[in-house]
């Protein structure tokens, strides 16, 4: 092993690590305010990346009719909630814009020339049709059950995950897809070319990171969001609707899949079922942070993200067995030096 | 309620519809048209349409499961075939270790088994259990002659291996070793990777530390592609070749540039329009045109392999009708013998010439060395 060969392997590692780390984050994120572990987050990362193919193929986009078909599932468990109440004229405004929100998205994904827009907005676009993906997810399968224990919603969760992963085959059939390079130029860095796609994937990554740390720090919803995670019922009593804090942790938890699934769409082949794996590795990244650590959660993931991409060169057989073993040593050191605190929910 | 009536009376009349069509031939096929594997099982679900309906005058029906690609779901329905639809034979399953954990169970009660998989590992070594199985693929090891023996022709003496870390790229691996010690080409790298791997680079890099004259790529699918790129990416100059199991349409749209020039050896089904005459050509262009007719995209070449297996059992019912009836143990067993003496069988991927020895029994025919020539398959000249 040479300088060039550990630089073009480094530089593997951080584009990788640098996504596992921004799915740690959001694994910790939902974990926290919800205590729900989020397996779908995955397909999140796949249906970006699948949908962005899509549209730069020129098929016709499936996935807007499951986002229609579940706003109207959604729109009617709203009306009924209604009947034999007062009328709320808010919410039933809200009702309506939600359909219409879908409605536009199936009528842009029909009529629009998808494969002949600039890149930008097609990557716009795959954001406005998946992230609300995020809260329907929520509304429908977690929000009736929120005060349940936290393994059932584990289970539940794990329903999910096999149920998107079917309705992926479905939508996007079983071969891998890959989409078209942000630009094709590198940058020379000494001996190696720094790819382009993996400056794309850093800056994204910590820009991203940034406006996570900004938006809790700085903003009320933000604080809202800590204030949930840190005492649920304390939350509660203020006046901080559990609801709200679920439906806005799913959405930044999809908006950050679907971001990553377009960020690495490009430089890999991905498949309807490789989202599993994916999070994955950003789980090992949040269980080095100990599912309570942002910083340390980022820090491992990259380290994931390292340790793969030397394995890869070293023994590639034993690759994957190499990164999952990594979270051995780290679950025996956290229950060592932690206390146990007895869950009494 | 009417629905609860018309329910009761469908089930009624299913029930009384059972007994009449127990007369008939039933051929149970398993594939995984769903899970990881399902590119490999859904043109082989989609083929069930087009399986014969006739076989030695009798009626044929087909009951089609899916596994899911889980190899407990496969056990699952042959056991639902076998014990509550008593089958005269099974089609399938799709993957090759799905296949290896179903045997004995299809020689435990007696059922031909047609395997249309990858691995030559279901038919050899020949043992009792696995006379009940035949395999409706060409064996790795007749492909991966035919690149050698290109290798040898074009004075290649080093290669780089590339391959899944699944039963296909290690069988891959293992007769490569075997045909290449003999052609004096020697293996100076062999790694492999993942199907879901988001990256191969440090494979790659390894190859490319090692400088082979040519690199071969073993994977099924579309995880052939990203190997190739990423070698491409990295400044490879050398031949790239690719193995059957990239012989698909979204091998060329995924690689594009990257994998112009590839060698492969795979079956006639890729290039219909450059090969002779020949009766697998007749029969093959036949099952792409109607596959295509009613699924709008033509077939991958493992839809052509279930198809062969209908072939087959339907030149082996007439003799073994003979036997016995339909749904007996005396049916089945001479069908298993009939299935066995198939002589000189024209089908989609070549010619079929079973002995008790060899249950898979293609030779050269159907086999063909193909390129990629603007961005389109082309029989390598």
């Amino acid at each position: 092993m040479n300088l060039q060969i550990a630089l073009l392997l480094g530089q593997d590692g951080i584009t990788n690590g640098a996504i596992y780390a921004l799915l740690a984050l959001s694994i910790l994120l939902v974990f926290t305010v919800t205590r729900i572990l989020l397996i779908p987050l995955g397909e999140f990362v796949t249906f970006g990346a699948l949908t962005m193919a899509t549209i730069q193929s020129g098929k016709p986009v499936l996935f807007v009719w499951l986002l229609l078909a579940l706003t109207l599932v959604d729109a009617a468990l709203d009306i009924r909630q209604q009947v034999g109440q007062r009328f709320d004229m808010a919410r039933l405004r809200m009702t309506a814009i939600k359909i219409g929100y879908a409605v536009l998205m199936v009528v842009i994904a029909n009529t629009v020339p998808l494969a002949d827009i600039p890149m930008a907005f097609q990557a716009l676009l795959t954001l406005c049709l998946l992230v609300p993906l995020g809260p329907l997810m929520y509304r429908l399968f977690f929000q009736p059950l929120a005060d349940a224990h936290s393994l059932v919603l584990l289970i539940v969760s794990i329903a999910v995950h096999v149920a998107m992963v079917g309705v992926g085959l479905l939508l996007f059939g079983p071969e891998g897809a890959r989409t078209l390079p942000f630009s094709d130029t590198g940058l020379h860095l000494g001996p190696v070319m720094l790819k382009s796609q993996t400056i794309w994937v850093i800056l994204v990554s910590v820009l991203l990171i940034v406006t996570l740390f900004v938006t809790f720090e700085r903003t009320l919803y933000g604080k809202a969001l800590r204030a949930t995670a840190v005492n649920r019922v304390g939350a509660r009593l203020l006046g901080i609707s559990p609801v709200f804090a679920g439906k806005a942790t799913f959405a930044l938890a999809a908006l950050i899949g679907v971001s990553s699934g377009i960020l690495i769409a490009p430089i890999t082949t991905l498949y309807f079922d490789s989202g599993f794996i994916i999070s994955l590795k950003g789980f090992v990244g949040a269980i080095i942070g100990g599912l309570i650590s942002y910083p340390v959660a980022a820090v491992g993931a990259v380290a994931v993200g390292l340790i793969e991409a030397f394995s890869m060169f070293w023994a590639s057989t034993y690759k994957e067995i190499i990164v999952f073993t990594l979270i051995i040593p780290f679950l025996l050191w956290r229950s060592m030096t932690s206390h146990h605190v007895e869950d009494d929910e | 309620m009417p629905s609860k009536k018309m329910l009761s009376a469908l089930i009624l009349a299913s029930a009384m519809a059972a007994p009449l069509a127990s007369a008939d031939i039933k051929v149970g096929v398993v594939t995984s048209s769903t899970g990881p594997i399902a590119l490999v099982g859904i043109p082989q679900k989609n083929t069930v349409a087009l399986l014969p309906d006739r076989m030695g005058g009798e009626k044929v029906t087909y009951i089609s499961l899916d596994d899911g690609s889980d190899p407990t779901a496969t056990v699952k329905a042959f056991k639902k075939l076998i014990d509550e639809e008593h089958v005269d034979a099974i089609i399938g399953p799709s993957g090759s270790g799905n296949a290896m954990g179903v045997i004995q169970f299809a020689a435990e009660s007696g059922t031909p088994m047609l395997a249309p998989v990858g691995t030559a590992a279901v038919v050899l070594p020949m043992t009792e259990e696995k006379k009940w199985v035949f395999k409706t693929t060409q064996n790795d090891d007749l492909i991966a002659a035919a690149l050698v023996d290109q290798m040898k022709a074009t004075g290649i003496k080093t290669i780089g291996l590339i391959g899944t870390a699944d039963p296909y790229g290690e069988n891959w691996s293992k007769v490569m070793t075997e045909l290449t010690a003999k052609a004096g080409i020697s293996i100076v790298a062999n790694e492999h990777f993942q199907r879901q791997d988001t990256s191969i680079t440090g494979q790659s890099l390894k190859v490319l530390m090692a400088s082979p004259d040519a690199v071969l790529i073993a994977a099924p699918g579309s995880s052939s592609v990203m190997p190739q790129t990423t070698l491409k990416e990295q400044g490879y100059q050398g031949k790239i070749y690719q193995t059957h199991g990239a012989a698909l349409d979204p091998f060329l749209r995924l690689g594009g540039k990257a994998v112009e020039g590839t060698i492969l050896a795979a079956s006639l089904m890729l290039v219909l329009d450059e090969v002779p005459d020949s009766p697998s050509k007749t029969i093959a262009t036949q099952y792409v045109n109607d596959y295509s007719k009613i699924f709008g995209s033509a077939p991958a070449t493992f839809g052509g392999n279930v198809y062969d297996a209908g072939l087959l059992l339907k030149n082996a019912v007439p003799t073994a009708l003979e036997k016995g009836k339909p749904g007996t143990p005396e049916f089945r067993a001479a069908l298993r013998e009939a299935l066995e003496n198939t002589h000189e069988l024209a089908a989609t991927q070549g010619v079929y010439n079973l002995t008790p020895a060899d249950h898979s029994g293609f030779d050269e025919r159907g086999r063909e060395l193909i390129t990629v020539k603007g961005g389109k398959w082309a029989l390598l000249d």
